[in-house]
């Protein structure tokens, strides 16, 4: 069944649903460049002093939390170019196929997941002992290069086991983008159930292909872990958290 | 935009949005909690079990289902639903089921994973003592768990388990992919109708985050309300 020629005819259906998940690795990865960069930077910054860029932080934190998922694709891609100057707007919606759903469903799938990650970037550094930036500003650092070299060094490497968790959620998630007309992994075993009628072969190979990736990620991320652990500091086990 | 944002179709259509489309989302939700929480709990036990197989069985389930994509778990459901339905009922052909009970079975299966993590970390948060006193009075192991065991797991978890079912009012609106019509659903019906898409998008999002949002404060409040009181 797998391999058989698609309708499409570029190739055995095999072949169609690895494109699936190039797409789907693709738009994990480039989504995951933002989260871990806003994350970081917004995860901070909510941890300093200034007050208002505390509630900066926190405003921005709530509304992208409490807004599902889907919800949020439909609004990057239907609504945004609507908000946008006219030109700009339909310049974004002339774009041809896969990339006028691909660069939504990035910012979207990015931003989303900054959230989590900025939560978890900021349980990182109010988890260390407060001394610990004391200590760094007593010997003569400024406020960001306490942060810089005593602080998020430690704050990232407690971290990484929830950020391998955030790291499969992303590839889960960018499911999502499908709904908007991605032809991902998901979207395309869908597509396949629907040539083919073959409902079973065509889940069924999708679920062992999103397995694979996730064990893969697991191992990346364990070999990540191991490379940058400090011995004597002892990364602590999370508290149980919600998810999905 | 060229008419401006047009309040109308909104207020218009609100009785339909909130009394089909938010109805079905609730339920969803309620029922999913239920019965998301019940097989959990279950799972939790498996989990913790003394027989190796049967944690190992509940270990698959869990981690299987937590590795692939919800929307994933939904097409699986939807269509291999007649095809058990068929087979459970003895019947010769796939039997038709319904949107709302394929969703709420997928939702209730689905999260129950993700509760079994919640209720195993509570469990294990009770000390062992507690286990051999129950024990040691002469109670048999569903009297240890049921009256000593889970109660004071499900106090300690209450915070998490209503942010996973906070997680869970949001994933419902995926239920849009097999057609159903939930709060999202409704809306994105009559946003084609209509072709007013920024008003309606626009206003779920509102809506969605008003409840969220709400209900996330709330159970900040009681997680501090339990912090004292222990």
């Amino acid at each position: 069944m797998l391999f058989e020629t698609e309708p499409g005819a570029t190739g055995s259906y095999l072949h169609y649903l690895l494109v699936g998940l190039g797409w789907t690795l693709a738009t994990a990865l480039a989504a995951w460049v933002i989260a871990l960069t806003l994350g970081a930077v917004i995860g901070t910054l909510r941890t300093t002093p200034m007050k208002w860029v505390v509630r900066a932080g926190n405003l921005y934190v709530e509304i992208f939390r409490n807004i599902p998922l889907i919800v949020q694709m439909f609004l990057w891609f239907f609504v945004m170019p609507e908000l946008l100057p006219t030109g700009l707007g339909d310049w974004i919606k002339q774009q041809p196929p896969p990339w006028g759903m691909y660069i939504p469903a990035v910012i979207c799938l990015g931003i989303f997941t900054s959230v989590r990650v900025a939560e978890q970037v900021r349980a990182g550094i109010n988890s260390l002992p407060r001394g610990q930036r004391l200590a760094g500003i007593a010997m003569g650092l400024t406020q960001a290069q306490a942060y810089r070299y005593v602080v998020l060094p430690q704050a990232f490497r407690i971290i990484l086991p929830p950020l391998t968790s955030e790291s499969m959620n992303i590839i889960k998630n960018s499911s999502v983008a499908f709904t908007i007309g991605l032809l991902e992994l998901t979207g395309r075993a869908k597509a396949m159930q629907e040539f083919s009628f073959r409902v079973f072969e065509a889940f069924t190979a999708a679920t062992v292909i999103y397995l694979l990736t996730n064990l893969i990620v697991v191992i990346l991320m364990r070999a990540l872990e191991k490379k940058v652990r400090v011995p004597g500091l002892i990364a602590a086990g999370g508290a149980p958290q919600a998810g999905h | 935009m060229d008419s401006g944002f047009d309040f109308e179709v909104i207020q218009r259509t609100l009785p339909y949005l909130f009394r089909e489309g938010m109805t079905f989302t609730l339920t969803l939700t309620a029922i999913a909690m239920t019965g998301g929480i019940f097989f959990g709990t279950l799972l939790a036990l498996m989990r913790l079990s003394r027989f190796s197989w049967l944690s190992h069985l509940a270990g698959a389930y869990v981690n299987l289902m937590r590795s692939i994509p919800l929307l994933l778990v939904i097409f699986w459901f939807y269509f291999l639903m007649p095809y058990i339905g068929a087979w459970v009922l003895r019947e010769p052909n796939p039997i038709k089921v319904g949107a709302f009970l394929s969703a709420a079975i997928t939702f209730t299966l689905f999260e129950a994973a993700y509760y079994c993590e919640i209720m195993r970390a509570g469990i294990q948060s009770i000390p062992r003592g507690q286990v051999w006193s129950g024990y040691a009075l002469g109670l048999n192991y569903w009297q240890t768990m049921g009256q000593v065991v889970l109660p004071q797991a499900f106090r300690n978890m209450l915070p998490v388990l209503l942010t996973q079912t906070i997680i869970l009012f949001q994933d419902t609106s995926l239920v849009y992919v097999i057609s159903a019509t939930d709060f999202f659903g409704a809306a994105i019906k009559i946003a084609n109708r209509d072709y007013r898409l920024v008003e309606m998008y626009s206003f779920v999002a509102v809506v969605y985050f008003i409840i969220s949002y709400g209900l996330s404060t709330l159970v900040k409040k009681l997680q501090d309300r339990i912090a004292i009181i222990r």
